[in-house]
């Protein structure tokens, strides 16, 4: 690799500061992996289908494994690392997680809960189906999904009465 | 059956506990192997694979590859110091192929370099030339050529012939069923490190003792010097018991001849292309039957394609024949298995391990029965079931624990099945295009692995000072919830809090020779382990509080984190300490064998199993005629676990096992064109069930009983038979493409995706 191929990026990365010189070619996923040290965000098909690696940029949902550290530049990403407090306490989309056993393996979890974190932002007025729908471009082998929505669902619930 | 002893109320097992890791997986900190922080130096390894699928190969010109920016090693057959064999079984799995190519993508080379990417790149400047000869394919091509990899297996009971013969009613018939892939999220992954004359694989296996052997092996080391480790993996589903092995072993060769950590993550193209599948069928059958529907006789041959060696195709296909039956009594049998080689990836263990496919032909079979006397498949499923004086497996095992009657009755009525499907024909009567269908099939699955010596677990167990414990066991974590079940059990005999049991990696260091995590047995076997390991500690310390306390052994308690003795009590942890300072070893191992089993091979009779795992499900679709689309609507589930050790867990387990059966039967199809390429190597052109195809209204219950067997808490596996509950999706499916042609069977093949919907549509529109 040339140097001409590297470049400078700065970014917000859960509302830090991150810097780094990367290849241009590097995927955000693998900058948040290998240069941040974020490994939460997990990469399954490393062609932009499985979901595992979704994270937001600006509030929107981005596949990391098709997006480029460089166009990150300048940008906000929220990854699951972000999700929980401060102090480590995990905030009602996790916790419900938690309490519905939506997750088996484990590894589609941050790309799903990114992926709902988007969603609920948008819209708080999202029904079971709307849930299904918006879930469908994140694949988890493992649970059947049935806890996954009784997830989502117990959190939308619990996020509405604290409006 | 010996009685259930339990005399003190349960406090931590049969309960609800999340998945110990839950914290972890929803907060992104659960370490998988690709996340650990690497060595310093790690270098990264890139499998290159074989061009075509058969030929001889002539040339392999690499100079270009070792060239290559940042390429520090190229790893070829030739630089394997010891055996260059990566199976299970058999020794015909090369890590590295040497002379020979059998199938497309088979790893000819391995790429070492400073990056995953240079080593990427690097595999794409070989020049491999293969005198190429046309490959089989498909089983029809293997079973023209009449190759075979393994020999043919038989079961026979009674006169098949002369019950046919004798048969008011006779059919036959031919079933395709597809292949599958595991996409477990967690592509396959090891990290090899070195150390002075050892090597430490940390690998995403479901079966470390085995790869520690073949790494091994491979480097001509002692077992001693090789240690395996794994603390969890994102999914297996049988897809890393054998083929996990070759990427922990290239590591290590790696590792081994650079004097360097290395990892070896693969491609997910890579990662479809070159490791194994389920197997796809070919079931011909033949019936005989009563106007009633009672079958007298079954004849089958089961072909499968194996692959181009062994791998683990025998235990397969023998499990195969063992599901013929599935849950129901035949009167004559013959039972005839083909394990055909084709020039393909070597397929594998998944989930149900051949029974699923087993269990097709013989559901296929009672609706062919049904369609063709006029009769609800549910009545014809339901007369044929195991019952008294008919409870004769074809291979000599009695079936003593049945109870499918009772739990399909118990499904029938809670799903309200004779009701729906009176609304169902009144709904097609009124639909020319959109057709429902439904149906209710049951499972009887097997539980121990058929290849007896398996069935045995290990554990370790160290209680510390301050009444912590310390647990290892030889069973592997891939999401199933295993290591919480454990952890359920020695909390229990301990009479502590589930948080003070920790829950260690698994390493073949700790606990030895170890049977794979498989077979759905890994709570039971290692869970008993773990049991017996605790057990032995309490004992030592039940003595130690008798005559420390100075009471009669009886008198001697565990609970609430406390031990409690004659009217006093003491917590765990004091008594921990005072039983060291009174110097009482706080440490143990624990074994397990499941008892009973005997299986003749030769004979091909015996109990090969310990018990049996029943479950039914009840599936409604509806199916689009014009275009073939398919929508399930609602699922009904009674599934039996025993007494579950976690009803979540287990639920857990069913729902997954269901959609990825479901997957399997509908929607995932693997595409193999005529030189043994597979087409199908994403998961954008093999399509895997997402939220919205699974229906909102899904309904799974616990049948309530015991296991009779004497199993950890009475509990029954789970791992395995929920997949094959998806059965009844496939023949719901085929319910709605008969209501088009009442009386005709139905050509439907698995999976039935669009396509094959509308050939079946087709087929008996044409009639």
């Amino acid at each position: 690799m040339t140097g001409a191929s590297r470049r400078a990026i700065k970014l917000q990365v859960n509302g830090k500061p991150h810097a780094a010189e990367v290849d241009v070619r590097l995927t955000l996923a693998d900058c948040l992996r290998q240069e941040f040290k974020l490994t939460g965000t997990h990469l399954g098909c490393e062609h932009g289908v499985c979901g595992a690696c979704t994270v937001l940029l600006d509030g929107q949902s981005v596949r990391a494994c098709l997006m480029l550290a460089v166009q990150a530049d300048g940008r906000a990403v929220a990854t699951v690392e972000g999700l929980a407090g401060a102090d480590g306490k995990l905030n009602i989309l996790q916790q419900a997680f938690k309490d519905h056993h939506g997750l088996q393996c484990g590894f589609c979890t941050p790309g799903i809960l990114m992926t709902l974190t988007e969603c609920f932002a948008d819209k708080p007025d999202l029904t079971e189906q709307d849930i299904r729908v918006a879930l469908s471009g994140n694949i988890c082998r493992c649970t059947g999904y049935q806890g996954i929505v009784d997830a989502a669902m117990d959190a939308l619930r619990k996020m509405r009465s604290l409006l | 059956m010996p009685p259930e002893v339990v005399d003190v109320p349960l406090r931590i097992v049969r309960t609800s506990r999340r998945h110990d890791s839950a914290t972890r997986h929803v907060s992104g900190s659960a370490t998988y192997i690709d996340d650990m922080p690497e060595p310093h130096g790690t270098l990264h390894l890139a499998p290159g694979g074989a061009p075509v699928a058969r030929g001889k190969i002539k040339s392999v010109d690499l100079d270009a590859v070792r060239a290559a920016p940042g390429v520090v090693r190229v790893l070829t057959a030739a630089d394997i110091p010891g055996t260059n064999d990566v199976s299970p079984v058999v020794g015909d799995d090369p890590a590295l192929a040497d002379g020979e190519v059998q199938f497309h993508g088979q790893v000819v080379f391995a790429v070492v370099a400073e990056t995953r990417e240079a080593a990427r790149r690097a595999v794409k400047l070989a020049k491999i030339e293969i005198d190429a000869e046309t490959p089989l394919v498909t089983v029809d091509e293997a079973l023209s050529a009449d190759l075979n990899i393994l020999p043919e297996y038989r079961f026979t009971t009674g006169e098949v012939g002369a019950a046919l013969a004798a048969s008011p009613h006779r059919l036959d018939g031919t079933l395709r069923i597809g292949g599958q892939e595991h996409f477990y999220l967690e592509g396959q992954v090891a990290l090899a490190v070195p150390g002075e004359d050892e090597m430490l694989v940390y690998s995403s296996t479901q079966h470390p003792s085995e790869l520690q052997a073949l790494v091994a092996h491979m480097l001509k080391l002692p077992q001693a010097a090789v240690t395996v480790e794994v603390r969890r993996m994102g999914g297996a589903f049988g897809g890393k018991e054998s083929q996990a092995a070759q990427w922990g072993a290239l590591a290590a060769l790696a590792a081994r001849l650079t004097g360097r950590a290395c990892k070896m993550r693969l491609d997910r193209d890579d990662d479809m292309i070159m490791t194994g599948k389920r197997h796809d069928f070919r079931a011909d059958y033949q019936l005989g039957f009563d106007g009633e529907g009672r079958l007298n006789g079954y004849d089958v041959l089961l072909s499968s394609r194996c692959g181009y060696s062994a791998d683990l195709s025998q235990g397969i296909n023998d499990r195969a024949m063992f599901h013929a039956d599935n849950a129901y009594y035949l009167p004559a049998a013959n039972i005839l298995s083909k394990r055909m080689k084709t020039h393909t990836v070597s397929n594998t263990a998944f989930r149900g391990f051949g029974g699923p496919q087993g269990m097709m032909a013989i559901e296929r079979a009672m609706d062919d029965i049904a369609w063709t006397l006029g009769l609800d498949p549910l009545d014809v499923r339901i007369r044929n079931l195991y019952g008294d004086g008919r409870d004769m497996t074809p291979y000599g095992m009695r079936v003593t624990d049945n109870i499918s009657p009772e739990l399909i009755a118990g499904l029938e009525r809670s799903s309200d099945y004779r009701a729906r499907r009176k609304a169902i024909a009144a709904f097609n009567a009124d639909s020319p295009i959109i057709k429902r269908g439904i149906a209710l099939t049951p499972v009887k699955f097997g539980i121990s692995f058929t290849n007896t010596f398996l069935n045995q677990g290990g554990a370790l167990v160290h209680v510390y000072k301050d009444g912590t414990v310390h647990l290892n066991h030889g069973g592997t974590e891939m999401g199933q919830g295993l290591f919480v079940k454990i952890a359920q059990v020695v909390a229990e005999e301990f009479g502590i809090d589930l948080e003070h049991v920790k829950i260690t990696a698994t390493t073949t260091a700790k606990v030895p020779n170890t049977s794979p995590t498989a077979a759905s047995s890994g709570t039971d076997i290692n869970g008993m382990a773990a049991q017996s390991a605790a057990r032995i500690i309490k004992d030592r310390l039940t003595d130690f509080a008798a005559s420390f306390y100075n009471v009669p052994r009886e008198q001697v308690a565990f609970r609430e984190n406390k031990v409690f003795y004659g009217n006093h009590s003491v917590a765990f942890s004091e008594l921990i300490l005072r039983a060291h300072v009174g110097q009482v070893s706080l440490s143990s191992t624990g074994f397990y064998k499941t008892p009973d089993l005997t299986w003749d091979q030769a004979k091909a009779h015996g109990r090969p199993f310990y018990y049996f795992s029943y479950g039914a499900a009840c599936s409604e679709v509806m199916i689009d005629t014009l275009t073939g689309e398919m929508k399930v609507e609602r699922i009904d589930i009674l599934h039996d676990v025993g007494k579950s050790l976690n009803p979540a867990i287990d639920i857990g387990q069913i729902e997954g096992g269901f959609v990825q059966g479901m997957g399997w039967l509908t929607a995932e199809e693997l595409v193999y064109d005529a030189k043994g390429r597979l087409l199908t190597h994403a998961p954008s052109t093999y399509k895997i069930p997402t939220s919205s195809d699974v229906p909102a209204d899904f309904r799974v219950a616990l049948f309530d009983g015991a296991n009779r067997e004497a199993t950890i808490y009475r509990s029954k596996a789970v791992g395995e038979p929920p997949l094959m509950l998806a059965i009844s999706v496939f023949c719901a499916v085929a319910d709605a493409i008969h209501s088009l042609a009442p009386g005709r069977r139905v050509p439907l093949d698995a999976p039935a995706t669009p396509e094959s919907i509308l050939r079946a549509v087709k087929a008996v529109a044409q009639h």
